[in-house]
């Protein structure tokens, strides 16, 4: 399945957003996450499906002003 | 606590809120939020790979430092992005301040106002404690208090151009017009007279980062705006001298020698 993550085109076989994580190497990471723009809460992201096309942010404490 | 800073219920003795970005190093990150006597830094959400340590390695930096976090929506050019970058941030950073800026021009990074009053109006239905970078308009000051922001953040100038206050005047008025409502400078600042200057106006808080981050040395720079904003914060309270366009001796005249007029 065809899908954006980060603004990135990549080939993925997980079908939920948490599957997608394990895939990717996030691993224990922490991160936030977002499906087409709209926020998932980490408790949602096994319920969270993926689709082709999909839009997947996985966003990082960052430093910030 | 004497003087305190109280932001959403919360007291602070320092006036100080520092950023975290474009430092040298991460060492001199955390000197530099050790020598500030900063009790709340600015954070962000960016884009990482998987397998990276390096949020984790900042935010485990950051807690160490004990400061607590305010997180930003740095970048967001829509209320929706901006919505969306909040709801993250309160996730990962666990706090429901966020500081609320919706870009609306490129060149000058000017905060859009129907943008931020926009995501001002969702973010606190939804419970958060909004600290909006807005411009220094008092309609937009009233409208964002009316969607329940209790603490505004005027910029002095464009973020990062340490350009100091452009508009005295209009920083004077929102001063004046809102009195009672925690009103913190964000943004242009880039020398400790600046952060003076602004204290000295009533402002309760400075809200700064490329200055010191950008400094020759870092840490010197935080340690000289803390002093500033001390300063700048007593004299305030202190209530300065009107100023006068004439001179006034300052030592009596009475009495001085070689007076031919005395009585």
């Amino acid at each position: 399945m065809r899908i954006r993550v980060n603004g990135e085109a990549r080939e993925v076989a997980a079908p939920t957003l948490d599957e997608l994580l394990a895939e990717l190497g996030y691993d224990d990471q922490l991160v936030a996450t977002a499906l087409n723009r709209a926020f998932v809460r980490a408790k949602d992201r096994s319920l969270t499906k993926l689709k082709e096309g999909d839009a997947v942010e996985i966003l990082a404490p960052k430093q910030g002003g | 606590m004497q003087d305190a800073l109280t932001l959403y219920g919360e007291n602070f003795s320092s006036r100080l809120l520092l950023g975290t970005a474009r430092y040298p190093s991460p060492s001199i990150l955390a000197e530099a939020i050790r020598a500030s006597q900063s009790q709340i830094v600015t954070v962000s959400l960016r884009r990482e790979a998987g397998g990276s340590r390096a949020g984790q390695g900042f935010w485990e930096l950051v807690r160490a430092s004990g400061a607590r976090v305010l997180p930003n929506t740095a970048g967001c050019r829509t209320a929706r992005e901006a919505v969306t970058t909040a709801q993250m941030a309160r996730e990962v950073f666990a706090t429901d301040w966020i500081k609320l800026e919706v870009i609306g021009d490129e060149d000058t990074l000017q905060p859009d106002p129907f943008g931020l009053l926009e995501a001002a109006r969702s973010l606190s239905s939804e419970g958060f404690h909004v600290f909006p970078y807005m411009t220094e308009d008092l309609v937009l000051a009233e409208k964002l208090l009316d969607v329940g922001c209790r603490v505004l953040m005027p910029w002095a100038a464009p973020i990062g151009s340490g350009r100091g206050i452009n508009n005295a005047f209009g920083l004077r008025a929102l001063r004046a017009r809102f009195p009672r409502v925690p009103l913190i400078v964000d943004a242009g600042i880039g020398a400790p007279s600046h952060a003076t200057a602004a204290m000295e106006l009533g402002y309760d808080a400075i809200l700064l980062n490329t200055a010191v981050a950008r400094a020759g040395d870092p840490t010197t720079m935080a340690r000289a705006f803390c002093h500033a904003i001390e300063a700048g914060r007593a004299a305030y309270l202190a209530q300065p001298m009107t100023p006068r366009d004439l001179a006034e001796p300052s030592t009596p005249l009475i009495g001085r020698a070689f007076d031919e007029e005395a009585p």
